[in-house]
């Protein structure tokens, strides 16, 4: 199967899934009003300035020509200087993110990537840095989008995802979006050597409403999404306080942990809606600040 | 054994101990749990439940599941209702089996009453010997066992029995005789012999054979007699025809249902079979009955004939509808082999019938070898025309090939220049083939070429007008014969290639000079070769392997092993020999009077493990649903269960779309004209097509006589084009090529007469030969289409004067590149005259680029939909463009009238004489 219309049908399936996950994302970041961030002064940016007279001392390259042709004088383009600072971004891509209870719902993993992807375009558009993972260095720029975008279409084969800021660039802003079912010692560590650098940030926890609910009932035998763990038991129904106690817990836990490392923490269910959703997440990261 | 119950392997019953330990493991074993995905596992880890013991297995799904397994075990111990009961006797036992065709339908149920008869022999110890009388030999007596091993090579034969050559073992026997009811030769002497050597039983089964006598064809009917050995109350039987189907797969063509009257043995289908299907039909069989005497095999009496079609000559621009030979050929394609080519290779080839149109004069060299060939047998049917009526064949002097003489130029009556209205059909004559054909009113006669009379006219004349002349004339030359249609093959002279009747006309000529059944004299000489043979079932089976039978014993001699039933071949020809002829009678046996015919069949014993098991599956399956609905999982197999039984109806529904259907948009494109785009995929071109017919429609609702209706859109793969005079087809870049069958329909659609117009919308920038994206488009797509050459539009062209007269063709551009098909060569301007005669018939295609869609397109309200050039200029290129479009409509309506035209002056100077 290597000719060429098959390639390039699986090509096409494959980037198919980039525009509407980067478009939708864009399209949920342009409600939200930029904060300031451009600098009002020359600098390295992307944005346009001013032109200025060339003077003496100028290299004779920076010269726009298109401008200067104009008149008898020659210029110089300006652009912005931006501050641009620093964002951690991880998004939990694990087996137990692709659970959906209905069909009308989306994965939770679904809504994770475009939470995350928003923000991102948020971000560099106001010209911050971005990081995803330990898989992809800050950087700026449309392309690092495109490069965030691709990232976060894969999927990885674990039950739980251990969150991983590696670069762990000091004084960043970090945001972490995940269900927190998994172990949660990684995250403390984590949290931990990120206090350390003085990074600080949001954890932010999507979960599906029948992960609230526990619709249960009859013989039941639980597995997890990629089937490592397993649970059996004879009347799913009478499990369900317990269950929601132990959930309650889990939560509580996730709030200490911030509270003693200074971050905040978010809640958000696959049935409401991403607008809110992201509302919250950008003032959370800008916040940060 | 418990009185009339008994069991074939009782030991499984005890089996039926075992129920209440699988009671106790029922009840152990929960029911089967739900598989979830659910992340949240995490939490559930290490909770225990409260109670141990799950919903417990409801009794009465325990009971269910008892009853099940007990149905089960008892229907395997293989219970019986009526067990066989014994038979008595002693000493060698000798077996006489008919095995004629006439057994053949219940052979299964007699030898395994038969075996179960030898087997009770066998345990009685008497050696037992099988005869089948259809084919006698030498027996010895053996133990029943090995005698009922070779029991399934006993079957019966298509041939009655040979009674008189039986050869009867040594001694004393007694002997059973297994008859199949019907009377053969010898049966009673041979009973006499067998009833000195013992005790002679006759057992006989309640069956009523039924048989096929040979089909016949009369007057386009075959008929198919059916009869049945003793009377009994009214049964409808049906019959088949059973040929192969076009792609050579043997299916049923046709069937019909004789029905047998209460107390009546005989009946009789008569099928009025399409021609094409009676061509094809190999054999009758009589549905559900395997039995040699319920098939009738046909043979060349049915079969298809082959016709050779000569014309004089043809026009290089005729179209389909005006060919002489176009309604010949479509009455006589789904009956007949046709042939073409010309008279001198196609009378070597000795087809049955040689029809020439319009031919008047044969080389002599030709005439000879058809004079011969008609002379050896051939059937010549000639049409008439305007070359016959114009040449001097036969008008002083009787031509052998022609069966009158002819009068000077014919006549014409009821036309535009003579008195008189058109003349009907007179009905037709006793003696004349045609004789009992309804005459078709609708037929009438503007001209025609007249017989000069004559004191054998009289006697030649098989059709005429309801004034007397003669319309088909006939006569007799040596074998064969010479028939004239004093007619057109065409609708030129008359509508009788229009009618049914001139299908069924030559259809009675055709079987009128087909080979009858020859006779033994006939036949002495000759080998025939068996091709298939049937046997005792019914079935067919290659015949090659047999000896081929004289021709004088084909179907004189008795059949017999030697003399097969079947489908033979010789010299050409194929006949069938059937195993009733046409004249057979069914009589039932007569034994005599001290021999009385037992019944075969005792009351049969009734097996009851399958009814057991199938109430241990329908537990079991009752079962499943319980288990389901506890588990709470019905919902989802209701709902496949529902999925598969919507799907059924639908099935149905396939098939009855299978008939196209006859829309009423369909019917208003056909009565009205109705200007149509093509479909091209691009939304917003086709818009702008179906406005722009829109717009020419305005156009020439207002300014002409044509009053078009709404025009319409059509898709070329699924509408039928050949209601639309005109079909605009505007190209884009990425059309789709149009199926095969598409193509199919376009080529029909311009050999019909219809145009399509052409336009690459491109005039700009491809001028003057550049080539476009949308020419090579055009290139592809139109390359599988029957296009003539084409050429720049002539200037004296019938497009430049058919309404207004015009010399530019512009739409939105204006590019004088306008192709449609070239004149032919030999076209020259006659001195005086303004044009050339050119085409004369309306050219197919139009080939353009200059987006005529811009110029014509108007909205519902009639305003202009896009901008032509500018101001005044603009808008007078529109007026042109739209002048183009009624000059288009009307050529394609009218065709060569204008160009006609070119006769006016000559029309006058005759008129002023």
């Amino acid at each position: 199967m290597t000719d060429a219309a098959s390639l390039r049908s699986r090509a096409e399936t494959v980037a198919a899934a980039y525009p509407p996950l980067l478009a939708s994302a864009e399209r949920l970041a342009a409600n939200v009003q930029m904060g300031e961030h451009g600098r009002r002064r020359s600098g390295s940016g992307d944005a346009f300035w001013q032109y200025r007279p060339l003077v003496q001392g100028d290299e004779a390259r920076l010269i726009d020509w298109r401008r200067s042709a104009r008149g008898d004088e020659q210029f110089i383009k300006q652009r912005e200087w931006e501050v641009a600072q620093s964002m951690l971004l991880w998004v939990d891509q694990a087996a137990s993110m692709g659970f959906a209870s209905s069909d009308g719902l989306t994965t939770k993993a679904e809504r994770a990537r475009l939470l995350g992807l928003a923000v991102a375009v948020l971000l560099v558009r106001g010209g911050e840095r971005v990081a995803l993972g330990a898989s992809l260095p800050p950087r700026r720029g449309e392309a690092q989008l495109q490069r965030i975008t691709a990232a976060l279409t894969a999927d990885r084969p674990e039950d739980f995802g251990a969150p991983d800021l590696t670069p762990m660039v000091p004084n960043s802003r970090a945001l972490v979006i995940s269900d927190f079912l998994g172990d949660l010692a990684p995250l403390r560590e984590m949290l931990g050597k990120a206090v350390a650098r003085g990074i600080r940030g949001t954890l932010y926890q999507v979960l599906d409403p029948a992960e609230e609910e526990f619709p249960f009932r009859g013989r039941t035998i639980f597995e997890s999404m990629a089937g490592g763990l397993k649970h059996e038991t004879l009347q799913a129904d009478a499990l369900r306080d317990r269950y929601l106690q132990r959930l309650a817990e889990r939560k509580a836990e996730l709030h200490d942990l911030a509270a003693a490392s200074g971050w905040r923490v978010g809640l958000h269910h696959t049935n409401d809606a991403s607008q809110s959703a992201l509302l919250w997440l950008y003032e959370a990261v800008q916040g940060g600040v | 054994m418990f009185g009339a119950l008994g069991f074939a392997s009782p030991w499984l019953l005890f089996g039926l101990f075992a129920l209440p330990l699988l009671w106790l493991l029922l009840r152990a074993v929960p029911p089967a749990p739900v598989r979830r995905r659910f992340p949240g596992v995490v939490l559930l880890l290490g909770l225990k439940d409260d109670e141990q013991q799950s919903d417990k297995t409801p009794w009465w799904l325990l009971l269910l599941r008892m009853l099940a397994v007990a149905a089960l075990i008892v229907g395997l111990a293989g219970p019986v209702l009526n067990p066989d009961a014994r038979q008595t006797g002693r000493g060698p036992l000798l077996v006489v089996l008919d095995a004629t065709w006439g057994s053949a339908p219940d052979w299964r149920g007699r030898m395994a009453r038969l075996d179960a008869m030898l087997a009770e022999a066998g345990r009685a110890g008497r050696p037992v010997a099988v005869m089948p009388l259809s084919a006698p030999s030498e027996v010895a007596f053996a133990p029943a066992a090995t005698v009922r091993e070779s029991l399934p090579g006993v079957v019966p034969a298509a041939w009655p029995p040979l009674m008189d050559a039986v050869p009867l073992p040594e001694g004393d026997f007694d002997t059973w005789w297994l008859s199949d009811g019907l009377d053969h030769a010898g049966r009673a002497e041979l009973a006499a012999r067998l009833a000195e050597r013992g005790t002679l039983s006759v057992y006989e089964t309640p069956s009523n054979p039924m048989a096929l006598l040979p089909a016949s064809f009369d007057g386009g009917v075959v008929t198919v007699p059916v009869r049945r050995l003793s009377p009994g109350p009214e049964l409808p039987v049906t019959v088949q025809a059973i040929g192969p189907d076009p792609a050579g797969v043997e299916r049923v063509l046709a069937d019909g249902i004789a029905t047998f009257a209460s107390g009546g043995t005989e009946a009789e289908l008569q099928m009025e079979l399409p021609a094409e299907l009676r061509a094809r039909v190999q054999r009758f069989a009589i549905e559900g009955v395997r039995s040699a005497g319920g098939v009738t095999l046909t043979d060349d009496r049915l079969q298809r004939r082959e016709v050779a079609l000569i014309d004089g000559g043809r026009n290089r621009e005729t179209i389909d509808l005006l060919s002489p030979l176009h309604y010949l050929r479509q009455a006589l394609e789904p009956s007949a082999d046709l042939l073409d080519g010309p008279l001198d290779e196609i009378i070597p080839a000795n087809p049955d019938v040689i029809i020439l149109a319009d031919v008047a004069r044969l080389a002599p060299a030709e005439e000879e070898k058809l004079l011969e060939w008609v002379k050896n047998g051939g059937q010549l049917v000639r049409f008439a025309g305007p070359r016959l009526a114009a040449s001097d064949v036969a008008r002083d002097a009787e031509d052998p090939l022609l069966p009158v003489r002819l009068r000077a130029g014919g006549r014409s009556v009821g036309g535009a220049m003579s008195w008189g209205d058109p003349k009907a059909l007179a009905p037709f004559p006793e003696d004349s083939p045609f004789a009992g054909l309804p005459v078709s009113e609708e037929v009438s006669v503007t001209a025609q070429v007249v017989a000069q009379p004559d004191p054998t006219l009289a006697d030649r004349v098989i059709a005429a007008l309801d004034d007397g002349t003669p319309l088909v004339t006939r006569k007799e030359q040596g074998d064969g014969q010479v028939i004239l249609f004093h007619v057109t093959a065409n609708a030129e002279w008359s509508s009788l290639p229009l009618s049914g009747l001139f299908v069924q006309m030559l259809e009675r000529l055709s079987i009128s000079s087909l080979t009858e059944r020859p006779s033994a004299e006939q036949l002495a000489g000759t080998t025939w070769q068996p091709v298939q043979v049937l046997d005792g079932f019914g079935r067919l089976s290659n015949g090659d392997t047999l000896q081929g039978v004289a021709g004088e014993m084909l179907f004189d001699a008795p059949l017999g092993p030697d003399l097969r039933p079947g489908l033979y071949e010789g010299e050409n020809r194929r006949l069938s020999r059937n195993v009733l002829d046409e004249d057979a009678v069914l009589r039932p046996a007569q034994w005599p009077a001290n021999v009385r015919p037992q019944p075969l069949v005792a009351p049969a014993a009734k097996p009851l493990g399958g009814l057991l098991l199938g109430l241990a599956a329908a537990l079991l399956l009752v079962d499943m649903l319980a288990t389901l609905a506890l588990g709470g999982r019905l919902r989802g197999a209701a709902a496949t269960l529902a999925a598969l039984m919507l799907i059924a109806p639908q099935d149905g529904r396939a098939q009855d779309d299978a008939l196209p259907e006859i829309t009423e948009e369909q019917i208003l494109a056909a009565s009205e004209v109705t200007l149509a785009n093509i479909l091209t995929g691009d939304k917003a071109l086709d818009d702008l097509a179906l406005a722009a017919m829109r717009g020419l429609s305005d156009t020439l609702f207002d300014r002409t006589s044509v009053e078009p209706s709404e025009p319409r859109s059509v898709d070329i793969e699924s509408d039928e084009l050949s209601f639309y005079p005109l079909l605009y087809w505007p190209i884009t870049p990425d059309q789709p090529r149009p199926s095969p069958q598409a193509y199919g329909k376009l080529n029909e659609y311009l050999r019909g007469g219809g145009m399509i117009l052409f336009d690459t919308r491109d005039a700009d920038t491809a001028a003057l030969g550049a080539s476009s994206r949308n020419a090579q488009v055009l290139r592809d797509l139109a390359a599988p289409l029957d296009i003539p050459g084409l050429e720049p539009v002539p200037s004296d062209h019938v497009l430049t004067r058919s309404f207004y007269l015009l010399q530019d063709f512009p739409g939105r551009y204006n590019s004088r590149d306008i192709w449609v098909e070239a004149a032919p060569e030999d076209a020259v301007q006659i001195e005086g005259m303004p044009f050339r005669d050119l085409n004369d018939g309306v050219t197919p295609v139009v080939i353009g680029g200059n987006d005529w869609a811009s110029a014509w397109a108007v909205d519902e309200r009639g305003y202009a939909l896009r901008t032509i050039g500018r101001g005044y200029t603009g808008e007078r290129q529109r007026e042109l463009a739209f002048r183009f479009g009624v000059n288009l409509v009307m050529h394609v309506l009218t065709g060569n009238y204008k160009s006609d035209q070119v006769h006016v002056p000559a029309l006058l100077d005759r008129l002023g004489q």
